[in-house]
């Protein structure tokens, strides 16, 4: 049989220190780049305003784009190519426009297309796609996001208090956070628009991660009941260890469907694709450099009565 | 052996039912060919396509309570959600949907539509029809001094004042009208438009009487409107406004002299009728008149209208729906049942949308359009076409990946994956779920998680077998230990899935679903026929004492 990663016995927890520089210094840029250049860019569902996606028949003059649309009124509008030379996004939710909505969602839209039509020059566009949100609309989707993130937050720990003991759920917690934090700071660097299927995929990373960290700890679950004389330490290498060949091969069938759809599934779900696929590597990095250092931690500074490792808590109750 | 038997035959019976819930059906669609919808019956397979992947348009409207709030907001609620509905109906879209959201919106979605802003104003138009006399007794002239006085003492047209030599340019429209139309000219309206002259706040400069033109009808300049417009808001003007009167725009510009003019009546505010008697509407079009919307009465409507009109012979009575003037012709004699509203410049397809409206009735309060979103037909193509480019290649990638590393198992597993893929697309379509973009993507990714499974289980047999387990007891071993792990991960999951199903909008929604019918699928697929299988290979092979994995 073919074994990738087999019996291997990697110290992986030796480096924790290394790869907790590295991560806090990955989310710091992230950060860093929030608080200097400009917070985050958010979608129209969460701003209200317009988008419009335009198809030329040839590649349209995009200072010329802006300069109509300036005339028109509609001021401050993002232009941006869209998968081809001659298909364009325009967007505008700036305070102004939005505030034009408050009597009709619709009203910036037709007044783009009125102005485009007008303008002289013999490139024909299709409207191939509009959204508006009215500021109603979109202050209820922030504040949905908003509860939809805090609510899958409080059922994760939900599940993992009742899955787990405290010691294994707050080293899970604990890398869930940090799993958000990396995933928002590669976004910003991404430049990549927060909308609401991005925050989809966050939640979805975040129920990954879950999954990957909960894998390893049900792996040291069992081998503390089986190996009671094993320091923890080695005990925590050692899952690590075993789990490994299921990590690679899962992160790779995982990888193989979001990179299809990172390149073959367009450019509507790029986003998507882009945090899915970031978000396997944060949560298997986070799974053996932060869930079980932390684990480790606690264990340390609150060890388990012997007995406990001996099979009456609650940890090794459950097989 | 009976057990294997049982496992079998549930497998048997789960691909019966999953390809019975796909088996492609005939559906009425309407399609669009040479340029015109068509209804058309096609057989496909009964998944529901989100509009995001089959182009149309979704529209969410709110009660709008800018113009005063609305007393019994759900009843009227109810009644525009009706009037929507007949709208929609008439309009003729294949499987619309028309919902009511919360209290106080209606979501519209119309599958194939392709021309947004025609479809925007067929659902949105109030429709509200009536029928005014336009006023002679000069009221307007009469006040238009003491409105001026209001807004100079309320410090508005502080601006207005100053700029005088704008004010004496446009004291010269009247005999710009005057040029052009000299013939009907009456010595009353001239001495009308003297009185307007007169003063110098914006309604004596900025309104003209129209020379010529009916009583009761005045002009402003088209870049006026909005200045005059704001000023008519204003609490203070509309009390001093006449009683009984009221001042409404025309719903066309007017040009003349190569500048465009609005005009703006003054009309008694008892309507004699309103459209709630109507009974039919259809366009014509008619030699000299241009296109037109016929509509009829029914008889109670009727003797109302005749006795109003016989009252107002040679008066004009103003036709205003949504509070615009359409035309305010003069009344020859009494008018029966029939009528007709003239549509100015307006094409053929407008007529025939303002007869479907009218029609449907007029809605019972104002909507506006809180958020739309409309995707062409063939984006939607085009994103199907590109989903499923990215389907095929993951499927292949994984199933290298599979059968690569874990050979005979591996193989058994894909069997799995085929069956996963049957069993989440017959759940979307036997429960009437709606496949969307983010849908498809989680469909994808799904592919990716589900084999997870498979992995957990083969690496726990990989590790029996190490321990010097037989064949048997190794594959009974592995699926056992492995269950905590997958049974964990999937709830995990799904927990995500399910706060996104109930927070998320229309694609978001689909996402979640379809994960959640992964899940579902993945522990029937991967674990449960995965694991018969196993058993069958087991059954013909009794006395194996390697597997290949």
């Amino acid at each position: 049989m073919l074994r990738i990663l087999h019996g291997t016995n990697y110290d992986f927890i030796k480096y924790w220190r290394t790869a907790a520089v590295l991560t806090i210094a990955f989310i710091l840029l992230g950060m860093g780049s929030a608080l200097f250049k400009g917070g985050f860019p958010y979608s129209i569902e969460f701003t209200g305003g317009t988008l419009m996606q335009l198809e030329f028949t040839t590649p349209p003059n995009v200072a010329g784009l802006r300069s109509t649309l300036d005339a028109a009124g509609v001021k401050g509008a993002e232009i941006t190519s869209f998968g081809s030379n001659r298909e364009y996004t325009l967007r505008a939710q700036g305070a102004e426009q939005v505030a034009a909505q408050a009597a009709g969602s619709e009203k910036i839209a037709a007044q783009i297309e009125a102005a485009l039509k007008a303008a002289p020059t013999d490139n024909q566009f299709k409207v191939v796609r509009v959204e508006t949100v009215g500021p109603r609309v979109g202050g209820e989707l922030r504040r949905g996001a908003v509860i939809a993130i805090l609510i899958s937050f409080v059922v994760t720990l939900a599940y993992l208090a009742w899955r787990f003991e405290w010691r294994f759920g707050l080293a899970a917690v604990l890398a869930t956070a940090h799993d958000i934090l990396t995933t928002i700071a590669f976004i910003k660097l991404l430049h990549l628009e927060i909308s609401l299927t991005v925050i989809a995929a966050i939640l979805t990373v975040i129920g990954y991660s879950l999954n990957d960290t909960i894998i390893i700890f049900d792996r040291v679950r069992e081998n503390l009941h089986k190996n009671r004389k094993m320091s923890f330490y080695d005990l925590l290498n050692r899952s690590v260890n075993e789990t490994l060949p299921r990590s690679i091969l899962t992160h790779a069938t995982t990888l193989a469907a979001t990179v299809s759809l990172l390149l073959l599934a367009g450019e509507v779900i790029r986003p998507f694709a882009w945090v899915m696929s970031f978000g396997i590597f944060t949560g298997t990095f986070s799974s053996i450099y932060v869930a079980s250092p932390i684990l480790m931690w606690v264990e340390n500074k609150y060890p388990r009565a012997n007995e406990a490792r001996g099979g009456t808590s609650r940890a090794a109750a459950r097989p | 052996m009976t057990n294997l038997k049982y496992r079998l035959l549930t497998i048997a019976l789960l691909v019966l039912a999953s390809a019975w819930a796909l088996y492609p059906r005939k559906v009425v669609e309407r399609v669009k060919r040479n340029g015109t919808f068509v209804f058309d019956t096609i057989q496909r397979v009964p998944l529901k396509r989100g509009l995001d992947l089959q182009g149309g348009m979704h529209l969410t409207l709110e009660v709008d309570e800018s113009k005063g709030t609305i007393a019994n907001k759900g009843e009227a609620l109810d009644r525009a959600l009706k009037v929507v509905r007949t709208r929609i109906d008439e309009f003729g879209v294949s499987e619309p949907v028309v919902q009511k959201v919360g209290s106080d919106r209606i979501i519209v979605e119309l599958p194939g539509i392709d021309d947004p802003a025609r479809a925007t104003e067929v659902v949105q138009k109030s429709a509200f029809l009536q029928f005014q006399i336009t006023d002679k007794t000069q009221a307007f002239e009469k006040n238009v001094g003491r409105l001026d006085a209001i807004l100079k003492d309320k410090g508005i047209v502080a601006a207005a004042k100053a700029d005088t030599g704008q004010a004496a340019a446009k004291s010269a429209l009247p005999n710009l009208f005057a040029t052009a139309d000299t013939a009907k000219k009456a010595k009353g309206d001239s001495a009308a438009a003297d009185s307007l002259k007169a003063g110098t706040g914006p309604f004596s400069t900025k309104v003209a009487k129209a020379p010529g033109g009916d009583p009761g009808m005045y002009m402003v300049a088209e870049t006026d409107r909005d200045e005059i417009d704001s000023y008519l808001q204003n609490p203070d003007i509309q009390a001093a406004l006449p009683p009984g009167k009221q001042l409404k725009w025309g719903a066309d510009t007017i040009s003349a002299g190569g500048k465009a003019y609005r005009a703006l009546y003054v009309l008694d505010a008892r309507p004699i009728i309103t459209g709630e008697y109507l009974t039919d509407a259809k366009p014509n079009t008619v030699p000299g008149e241009g296109t037109i919307v016929e509509f009829q009465l029914n008889n109670e409507g009727g003797r109302r209208f005749k006795s109003e009109t016989g009252k107002h012979v040679r008066d004009y009575m103003a036709i205003v729906l949504d509070d615009r003037v359409m035309s305010a012709p003069i009344i020859q004699s009494a008018i029966g049942t029939r009528g007709q509203i003239t549509m100015g410049g307006s094409g053929l397809q407008a007529a025939q949308d303002l007869a479907l409206v009218l029609r449907a009735g007029a809605l019972p309060v104002p909507l506006k359009v809180a958020e739309t979103r409309s995707i062409g037909a063939s984006l939607g193509q085009d994103s199907i076409n590109k989903g499923i480019r990215a389907l095929v290649v993951a499927i292949a990638l994984v199933v290298l990946i599979m059968v690569v590393y874990y050979r005979f198992s591996g193989l058994i597993a894909v069997g799995g994956m085929v069956l996963y893929v049957l069993y989440t697309l017959a759940a979307l379509a036997g429960f009437g779920a709606t496949l969307t973009l983010p849908g498809l993507a989680g469909f994808v990714l799904g592919i990716g998680i589900a084999v997870d499974a498979n992995v957990l289980i083969f690496e726990r047999i990989r590790e029996e077998l190490d321990h010097g387990k037989s064949v048997r007891t190794s594959i009974d071993e592995g699926f056992k230990h492995a269950m905590s792990a997958i049974i964990d991960s999937n709830v995990s999951t799904a927990l995500t899935a399910l706060v996104l199903y109930q927070y998320g909008t229309g694609p978001v929604k689909g996402f979640a679903v379809t994960l959640i019918a992964g899940l579902a699928a993945t522990m029937v697929a991967c674990v449960f026929s995965v694991r018969t299988f196993y058993l069958v290979w087991l059954n013909r092979n009794r006395g194996a004492e390697t597997v290949s994995i």
